[in-house]
C-alpha cells in the first residue's frame, strides 16, 4: 500500500522541524520522517545558548529551542511525525520507502523536503580506530542524552564551535580536559565559546595536532606534535600525553546519500564541506519537487538550519498554492535573514561555497 | 559512571533493570542506549574488526558509522548506540560479520 503525503519532510531536526512548521503553517499537510526514537535531531543534545535575531532564538539553549519546537509540531493538527523511520530511497516515480519496526513503508508525497543533516568526519593517524577515540558529537550524545560521564581525561582536536563547546560541556560534566589541539594557526570557533575555556584553565594550542594514538586494546595516551605553515609536522616537537578520551571535531560531511540516489544534481563545494545538491533560490534540488535544507546542503550553524528549513517550508507552500501571498514574504524574509546571518568574517566561507553552488547552477544541463 | 548533578540537564533514565554483556549481568535503565549503559559500567571495548582483529569502541553514537555494531538477543549487527536497554537482554561481542537469522 502506497500512502500519498502532501509534503515529507525527511529528518526531524532544526532544519525539517522548522520546514514543517512553514508549510504546515500556511496550511500543508506534513509527515516528518526521524530515524532516532525522538524528534529533535541534535539539538536534543546542544545545551549552549545560540546566537543570532529572535527569529532564530537566540539566547536560548539548543535543547530547549529542540524542545518547543518537537511540542509545536506534535500538537499541531496539520503534522504528523513518524519516528525510528529509516528512509531508504526516493525513486523515479515519486514513491519514498522507509524502514519502521522492520515494515517497509510506500509513500507518495507531492513535494519532499530532505532535512538529514551532517556526519562527523574523521581525522588520519596511527591508531585511530582505538576505543576512546570518539567523534566530539558521540561525546556529546553520551554525556547530555545519556547522562554517563564519557571520559576522565581528555583532549579535544578542533577548535572550531563544536570542539569548543563541547570541551566546555565536559567541564560541566567532570571531565578533565586537558587540552585542545587546533592544526589550523587560529581558532576557528566563536571567541566567546574559547574564552569560556580558558577561564577554566583549558589551554588551546594552535598549530598542533596529533600525530599518533596509542594504548593496549585501548587509548592510553597520544603523541602530539607542532605543524609548520604548511600543516606539516615539525621533526623534534613530539610530546606524549596521557589521556583516555580524544575527541575529533575536525568537521562535518553533508549526508547527502537520499539526494545522490534520488538522482539531484550533486557538486563537491569544498566550502560547504563535501558533495552537495545544487539547490535553487527555494532550496529546490535539480529535480522537480525535491527540496534540501539545512546541514544537507553545506554544513552550517544550527541557527542557519532552521532558516532554511522555514523558507524551503513556505517555499513549498507557495508552490503548492497555499497562502500564497504570505508565504512569499515569509520566503523573502528568510532569504534576507539568511544573509544576515552569513554576513560578517565568519560567514566568508559559506559564501564562497554558495557562490560556487550558484555557479554550477548556471552552467547546470539537468 | 552516571551523572548524579548536572549544571544545566536533569535526566529521565527510566527504569532500573539488568542485561548481560558477554553473559555477565550489567545494570541498564531502559531510557539508555545499550552503549550508553556500557559506558557507565566502564567497558568501552563492544567487539572486534573483522580481519585484523583490532578491538572497536564507540564512534559516533547516532547510527551513522557502525563501529559498535554487537549481537542483540541472537541478532547481529545491531547498532548499539541507538538500541534501548531491556531487562533480560543478551549482549554479544559479535564474531566476524553475524549471520541473519531466517
Amino acid at each position: 500500500m502506497i500512502r500519498d503525503v502532501e509534503v515529507l519532510v525527511i529528518g526531524g531536526g532544526p532544519a525539517g522541524l522548522c520546514a514543517a512548521q512553514a508549510a504546515a503553517g500556511a496550511g500543508a499537510h506534513v509527515l516528518i520522517l526521524e530515524r532516532d526514537d525522538v524528534p529533535g535531531g541534535q539539538l536534543v543534545k546542544q545545551t549552549h545558548k545560540f546566537f543570532g535575531s529572535e527569529r532564530q532564538y537566540a539566547g536560548d539553549r539548543g535543547i530547549f529551542i529542540g524542545q518547543m519546537l518537537v511540542e509545536e509540531m506534535t500538537n499541531h493538527p496539520n503534522v504528523e511525525i513518524m519516528t525510528d523511520t529509516t528512509v531508504l530511497g526516493i525513486y523515479e516515480d515519486g514513491v519514498v520507502t522507509a524502514l519502521k519496526d522492520e515494515q517497509h513503508l510506500k509513500f507518495r508525497p507531492k513535494k519532499i523536503i530532505v532535512a538529514t543533516g551532517a556526519a562527523e568526519k574523521f581525522l588520519t593517524f596511527p591508531n585511530n580506530d582505538l576505543p576512546g577515540i570518539y567523534g566530539a558529537g558521540a561525546v556529546q550524545t553520551l554525556m547530555n542524552v545519556g547522562g554517563v560521564k564519557p571520559a576522565d581525561k581528555v583532549i579535544m582536536v578542533g577548535a572550531g564551535n563544536i570542539g569548543l563547546i563541547v570541551s566546555y560541556q565536559m567541564l560541566q560534566a567532570g571531565v578533565d580536559v586537558v587540552c585542545v589541539v587546533e592544526a589550523a594557526p587560529n581558532i576557528g570557533g566563536f571567541l566567546v565559546h574559547a574564552s569560556k575555556l580558558r577561564r577554566a584553565g583549558v589551554p588551546i594550542c594552535t598549530g598542533w595536532t596529533v600525530k599518533e594514538a596509542y594504548g593496549d586494546g585501548k587509548l592510553e595516551g597520544v603523541v602530539l606534535c607542532r605543524l609548520d605553515e604548511k600543516w606539516q609536522p615539525i621533526e623534534g616537537t613530539e610530546i606524549k600525553v596521557a589521556c583516555d578520551t580524544l575527541c575529533l571535531a575536525v568537521g562535518l560531511t553533508p549526508l547527502a546519500e537520499l539526494c545522490w540516489q534520488a538522482g539531484c544534481h550533486m557538486e563537491f563545494i569544498r566550502e560547504l564541506s563535501g558533495h552537495v545538491p545544487v539547490t535553487d533560490e527555494n532550496l529546490m534540488t535539480s529535480v522537480e519537487g525535491i527540496y534540501a535544507a539545512g546541514d544537507v546542503s553545506g554544513i552550517e550553524e544550527a541557527s542557519s538550519a532552521m532558516v532554511e528549513g522555514r523558507l524551503a517550508g513556505y517555499a513549498v507552500a507557495v508552490s503548492l498554492g497555499y497562502d500564497v501571498e504570505r508565504a512569499q514574504k515569509e520566503v523573502e524574509a528568510a532569504r534576507a535573514e539568511l544573509v544576515e546571518l552569513r554576513s560578517g568574517p565568519m560567514g566568508g566561507k559559506i559564501r564562497a561555497g554558495l557562490a560556487k553552488v550558484a555557479e554550477k547552477r548556471g552552467g547546470a544541463s539537468c | 559512571m552516571r551523572l548524579e548533578q548536572h549544571p544545566i540537564l536533569q535526566f529521565d533514565r527510566g527504569e532500573k533493570v539488568t542485561f548481560t554483556f558477554n553473559g555477565q549481568p550489567v545494570e541498564g535503565y531502559t531510557h539508555e542506549t545499550i552503549a550508553a549503559a556500557l559506558h557507565a559500567a566502564g567497558i568501552r571495548e563492544l567487539g572486534h574488526s573483522q580481519n585484523l582483529n583490532r578491538p572497536r569502541g564507540l564512534f559516533c553514537a547516532i547510527g551513522n558509522c557502525s563501529s559498535c555494531f554487537m549481537t542483540v538477543n541472537g541478532e547481529p549487527n545491531v547498532r548499539v548506540c541507538v538500541t534501548k536497554v531491556k531487562d533480560g537482554m543478551e549482549v554479544v561481542e559479535q564474531e566476524g560479520k553475524g549471520v541473519v537469522k531466517e
